[in-house]
């Protein structure tokens, strides 16, 4: 269970010498216990008290990386259940199952679509990030071979070897010794000789059951056996057992500090609907899970995952923001209206609709002001005639239109005379003020 | 350390829905869990998917979303019959697009014409939509609701600028209600205590916290949706106690990912399959979020997500 704030500041050097960062030892010791502070930061605990402090303090869901290098991903350290209460932190990896009884060509196609799966998307460079490999042929020395093509072909990619076989466990395993691979199959049948190779080869250890409690019991035992680093698999494959289990691991680990199952969940989302195994896949990146192992990716479900994972993962405390710059709508003309709003990520996509609703082919200005929507940023001194009119000129937006006409957000009217001073020769046109008026603002202009 | 789980006990409940006429009533929300929970509670009715029609052909829709209607489009009868006898579909919900000022124009007296045509010929539930201009919604839903007086339909939306002639309307004809405020927990609460203090009934209204596409704005509409499900169920807050739209069609099929072409965008892949994709994503994600029912338009996104909820429940 974890420990409160006193009882951690017990344990604490009580000097409030503020090396931690913190005016005292009795404030460090509150943010231990809501996990806002590590550790770490104090310089003169103990050793002992690390000890004890050591296991209360470390986060419900353990920390676990996933291959080296730097195409390797933190899966765990999850603090919440719902992202409105704090940023869900180490993204749901994507992974691309792939058998080892395919033909050498078929399994090279497959490595080389997961090499070739980046996408751009508002800033963000998104792939699918690791290879499941899929111990299908019964056969050891076929498991060992793939494993060594697939380290030929994409050394760097993260890997997931999925086999119940020591055997073959350790044919893969000692390929990829030092590469931080998962070995997932260590099951009641199994444990001790797949706890003996992943501890050999120093990879993760995936560990599989049928239902939570024997879930719990293995990870335990596994535990026992000297391996930390673990992934979990509680056997849920349709929708609602995704659901439910995830549910109650993550609470489990959040809420009581359980740690037999403080660890991050892999999810096998296979169905012959490529559609339908983008559904339950996106259930997975919503509910929790850390590793969704995926039977196709082509480019449409890419980007629809990608996107879903990026939305739950935002940061929800933080506005999202879009880029600054003159974004072009439709195909506007140097005769086109220019509009001015600022980078709240929402503020830019409802004007940006509405705009496009309007069917008028238009520039739209979009300055920087930190995220905050019109009014906000405007209160907060960002969205000022001064700021604005800088922004114009620099941006070069004067230079894509042939008119000297700025049309602003109808909450900001009361800079229109302001701006006009500081815009030499504009004039300055005010909008509505919501954005749902901006079609039927731009047709009277029309007319 | 043996495992218990931790199961929640919810002090509040969903208000239960019902839309349309015996023998074809559909019940929607009345669960006293978080979607999909009931390992630890009930949640006696599925979510409700309505297919979307409109009372003007879809030119503004891409070629591939018109094409599974391009033979009965034309005609809001005809796609409404195709919907229910060839689409199997639950329930409508009908569109009055084409009176927006900056489209058709319809007057009022067209879209219940509209609607009156259409109800005679379907007897699924209805739902009954303005164009969202507040001005005119007033006066067209008010004609509508009349036009369909008694066939407890969904009347929607009423928004801060005109709740009172539309709530009015739904109240006099024996209509459920849609409430929608702009994305934030506090306006959304605030228009249903509005609606309840002139006398509507808070069991009859639907929230609409403001749909949102995957990719833009998706994570704002699903935590306020979170956020009002954990207020109903955990704080027993009565008025957050309403089943959960989302508008789901309406906002997918106009953003870049639905439109541009594969030509345009090679890295996207196919196009068709990246919009229905895209629109069956976003309906997966409200209702896991607390979304008990959905407004949707493609035929393969509708039959996904109904697959995904027989999964869940």
């Amino acid at each position: 269970m974890a420990l409160t704030g006193v009882e951690i500041f017990k344990l604490l050097p009580k000097t409030n010498c503020k090396k931690c960062g913190f005016p005292t030892c009795l404030a460090f010791a509150m943010k231990l216990a809501q996990r806002q502070a590590s550790l770490d930061a104090c310089p003169d605990v103990s050793e002992e008290a690390k000890q004890k402090l050591g296991e209360a303090s470390a986060p419900p869901v353990r920390p676990v990386t996933l291959g080296i290098g730097e195409k390797a991903v933190k899966m765990g350290e999850e603090t919440v259940l719902f992202r409105h209460d704090k940023k869900f932190v180490n993204p749901c990896v994507f992974a691309l199952a792939i058998r080892d009884t395919l033909g050498d060509d078929e399994i090279k196609n497959r490595v080389d679509t997961v090499l070739h799966s980046e996408i751009d998307r508002v800033g963000q460079k998104l792939k699918v990030d690791a290879l499941a490999l899929i111990h299908e042929s019964n056969d050891p020395v076929r498991f060992g071979s793939v494993a060594g093509m697939v380290a030929g072909m994409a050394p760097e990619v993260p890997v997931i070897f999925c086999t119940s076989d020591p055997q073959a466990a350790e044919a893969a395993g000692k390929i990829y010794s030092d590469k931080k691979p998962v070995i997932y199959g260590a099951n009641s049948g199994n444990l001790e000789a797949m706890a003996a190779v992943a501890k050999t080869n120093k990879t993760i250890l995936g560990v599989a059951a049928k239902g939570l409690e024997e879930l719990a019991a293995l990870t335990e035992k596994t535990k026992s056996l000297g391996i930390e680093d673990m992934v979990i698999d509680s056997g849920a494959r349709t929708a609602k057992e995704i659901l439910e289990h995830n549910t109650l691991i993550r609470r489990a680990a959040i809420k009581k500090n359980y740690k037999p199952l403080g660890y991050p969940i892999i999810t096998f989302a296979y169905r012959d609907d490529s559609l339908a195994e983008a559904l339950i896949a996106g259930i997975g990146v919503a509910k929790y899970s850390s590793i969704v192992v995926l039977n196709s990716i082509e480019q449409w479900k890419n980007l629809v995952l990608f996107t879903l994972r990026q939305n739950i993962y935002t940061d929800p405390q933080v506005p999202m923001q879009v880029e600054q710059k003159v974004y072009k709508i439709g195909e506007p003309t140097a005769e086109s209206p220019l509009l001015i709003t600022t980078n709240f990520s929402l503020t830019y996509f409802i004007v940006s609709g509405e705009v496009e609703n309007s069917r008028v082919p238009t520039y739209l200005a979009v300055m920087d002001c930190e995220g905050l929507s019109v009014l906000t940023a405007w209160a907060a001194g960002k969205f000022t005639a001064s700021k604005i009119a800088q922004f114009i000129k620099e941006s070069g937006a004067d230079s894509l239109v042939s008119h000297r006409e700025l049309i602003i957000p109808g909450y900001v009217a009361i800079l229109s005379g302001a701006l006009e001073d500081k815009l030499d020769g504009w004039k300055v046109t005010v909008g509505p003020r919501e954005a749902n008026g901006i079609p039927a603002f731009m047709k009277t202009r029309m007319s | 350390m043996t495992f218990t789980p931790s199961k929640e006990t919810y002090t509040g409940k969903v208000y239960p829905v019902s839309v349309g006429t015996a023998p074809h009533e559909v019940v929607f929300g009345g669960e006293n869990i978080l979607p999909f929970h009931t390992f630890e509670g009930s949640s006696p009715n599925r979510p409700l998917i309505a297919h979307e029609i409109q009372d003007v052909p879809p030119y503004d829709w891409p070629e591939y979303l018109q094409k599974p209607f391009q033979d009965v489009s034309n005609d809001p009868v005809s796609w409404a019959k195709f919907c229910q006898e060839t689409l199997g579909a639950g329930a409508i919900a009908l569109r009055l697009i084409g009176t927006h000022p900056d489209r058709e124009n319809r007057s009022p007296e067209d879209a219940a014409k509209t609607v009156k045509e259409v109800l005679s010929s379907i007897t699924i539930p209805c739902i009954i939509l303005g164009s969202n201009h507040t001005e005119k919604d007033s006066a067209v839903l008010i004609a509508a609701a009349e036009a369909a007086k008694d066939r407890n339909c969904i009347l929607g939306k009423a928004q801060e600028a005109n709740y009172k002639t539309i709530a009015a309307a739904a109240m006099a004809n024996n209509h459920k209600l849609i409430a929608m405020s702009e994305l934030d927990i506090n306006l959304s609460k605030q228009l249903n205590i509005l609606l309840t203090q002139m006398g509507f009934d808070k069991e009859r209204i639907i929230t609409d916290p403001m749909s949102s596409a995957l990719g833009y704005g998706l994570e704002y509409t699903y935590s306020v949706m979170e956020r009002i499900r954990l207020a109903a169920l955990t704080q027993n807050d009565a008025t957050m106690q309403q089943p959960i739209l989302a508008d789901v069609g309406l906002y997918v099929w106009k953003v870049k990912e639905t439109q541009a072409s594969e030509n345009d965008v090679p890295q996207w892949g196919s196009l068709e399959e990246r919009g229905i994709a895209w629109e069956a994503m976003t309906a997966t994600a409200f209702l896991l979020s607390g979304a008990g029912f959905l407004i949707m338009r493609h035929p393969k996104a509708i039959e996904a997500v109904g697959k995904i909820i027989d999964e869940l429940i």
